[in-house]
């Protein structure tokens, strides 16, 4: 394997980006909405890779859309043996998450965790810090048999690092280097996660530039963290705006009022 | 829209919307204000963009504005929710652990959460429906708990069953324990929640307070000025 400094692969298609991603692998999955590695995990599902811890804020709903498929279509597909997520139900209590029976019945173990903890999780799995204090969530039923400790008169809860074997990344541009730029919203999880896997594969939406081409103080993700590029191809094979709320079934209510999907 | 003011009113029940505008007004100048998914964000759009309020979202929207419409959606700027927002002018974009530093460190003036129970020692519930601890919603709502300095709950008064949402102790498992939340806002009161318990400061305009407290699962004070919420 090259250097990292030397530059990034750049895959001929998502598919092959994610050449040696194997059964048991664990992933983190970025994406607040946007900032989805929509065609990355699109092709996750196509290789059929088992048996995955995946690491992501939601498990979301399955897609109405043949073309994507989520988080929640993995779990319902059977690719999924453990969840380390802040949201693994639904939301709306009519439409049941796809990972609720499964965590039920046992066969998908799932680690609730709140959402700034999570974050703060992995941003620590990067930084090299194996552990850290929050008051978030202490005295809750998540802290029960957990190890705390008082400071300033108030209990925090020790939480520890997460890092994992993969992390796919969506990113608005990148460099030869493989600096990458994220836009607006769609930064959210990308540049912690980027820091905090073996192996680091990023889905680009616009043309890979020549080095140099990204000025360094507008640098997000250092491209010494980034393994392989995977320029997104043309739409409509190419996956760029996917309406995320338009992924998710309409509730009773909606139904009700006759707004569509 | 859901319910509309026609069949809100038959039933003397606030909209969604007009609960949204009832936080709305309640927010003041100057304030860092975090809005959670649902009847909260719907506040952004009943806040005068002039007013000094900056609104924050968990996904590191720091200074956005109303629900985007139109051309003014962009797919890449979104509120907790997962709606599209406009961005305010000096408006800011940081990662998440970013976006939860600055809530953990109490940088925030207010939160306004939605819930499933509050009860009168001021705990809340919002994460669980079940007893199964690996299942459920928890969002930032913990964090938000821990670090914003007013927690705000935003709730319908009863559930669909007509049981009550304010309770003496949650039975469902709690976001965070006493102290936190201080207002409530259902659809037919607002509600103090201060040391002795929960005060009725604002009924639905022709609601009873005693009907309120017929609804409500905890001792209900009647604040001196109780008033009726202006819409």
């Amino acid at each position: 394997m090259p250097h990292r400094h030397a530059g990034p692969e750049i895959a001929r298609s998502p598919d092959a980006a994610l050449d040696g991603v194997a059964d048991g692998a664990s992933i983190l999955v970025p994406g607040f909405g946007p900032g989805t590695p929509w065609n990355l995990l699109r092709a996750l599902h196509r290789r059929g890779t088992r048996n995955l811890t995946i690491i992501a804020n939601s498990v979301g709903y399955r897609s109405p859309r043949p073309d994507v498929k989520t988080i929640g279509d993995l779990v319902s597909d059977g690719r999924v043996s453990r969840l380390v997520v802040s949201f693994s139900a639904s939301t709306r209590p009519s439409i049941p998450g796809p990972a609720e029976q499964a965590i039920r019945e046992g066969s998908v173990r799932c680690e609730l965790v709140p959402q700034g903890t999570l974050a703060e999780r992995i941003r620590a799995g990067g930084a090299g810090i194996p552990a850290f204090y929050t008051p978030a969530a202490a005295g809750t039923a998540l802290a029960e048999g957990r190890e705390t400790r008082t400071f300033s008169g108030r209990e925090h809860l020790l939480e520890t690092a997460l890092v994992a074997d993969v992390t796919l990344l969506r990113a608005r541009r990148a460099d030869s280097a493989g600096n990458l730029v994220y836009r607006r919203a769609a930064r959210n999880f990308n540049p912690l996660m980027a820091t905090a896997a073996a192996l680091v594969i990023a889905e680009i939406e616009e043309p890979v530039e020549e080095r140099g081409a990204i000025d360094p103080d507008h640098v997000h993700t250092p491209g010494l963290y980034v393994d392989r590029l995977a320029p997104i191809p043309p739409a409509p094979e190419g996956l760029f705006a996917v309406d995320w709320l338009a992924l998710r079934p309409p509730s009773a209510a909606e139904r009700a009022r006759g707004v569509d999907a | 829209m859901s319910g509309g003011r026609g069949s809100a009113s038959v039933a003397g029940r606030l909209s969604r919307e007009q609960m949204a505008a009832v936080i709305a007004r309640r927010l003041e100048a100057g304030w860092i204000v975090n809005l959670g998914i649902g009847i909260p964000t719907l506040a952004s759009s009943f806040l005068d963009p002039r007013g000094g309020i900056l609104l924050t979202s968990e996904n590191g929207v720091v200074g956005y504005g109303a629900l985007a419409t139109g051309d003014g959606v962009d797919p890449d700027v979104v509120n907790a929710g997962v709606q599209p927002v406009t961005l305010e002018p000096g408006a800011a974009i940081v990662d998440h652990a970013a976006s939860f530093a600055l809530i953990r460190a109490g940088r925030l003036d207010c939160t306004v959460l939605g819930a499933y129970e509050v009860a009168a020692d001021g705990s809340f519930a919002n994460w669980s429906v079940s007893g199964d601890h690996a299942l459920g919603g928890i969002g930032g709502a913990m964090d938000l708990a821990a670090g914003a300095r007013r927690l705000w709950v935003v709730m319908e008064h009863t559930t669909n069953a007509g049981a009550p949402r304010l309770v003496d102790r949650c039975s469902l498992p709690v976001t965070a324990g006493p102290g936190c939340v201080s207002l409530v806002v259902t659809d037919l009161a607002v509600i103090e929640v201060a040391g002795a318990g929960l005060v009725l400061r604002e009924h639905a305009p022709g609601v009873d307070p005693e009907r309120i407290r017929a609804l409500t699962g905890a001792p209900l004070a009647l604040h001196r000025d109780l008033a009726p919420i202006s819409l």
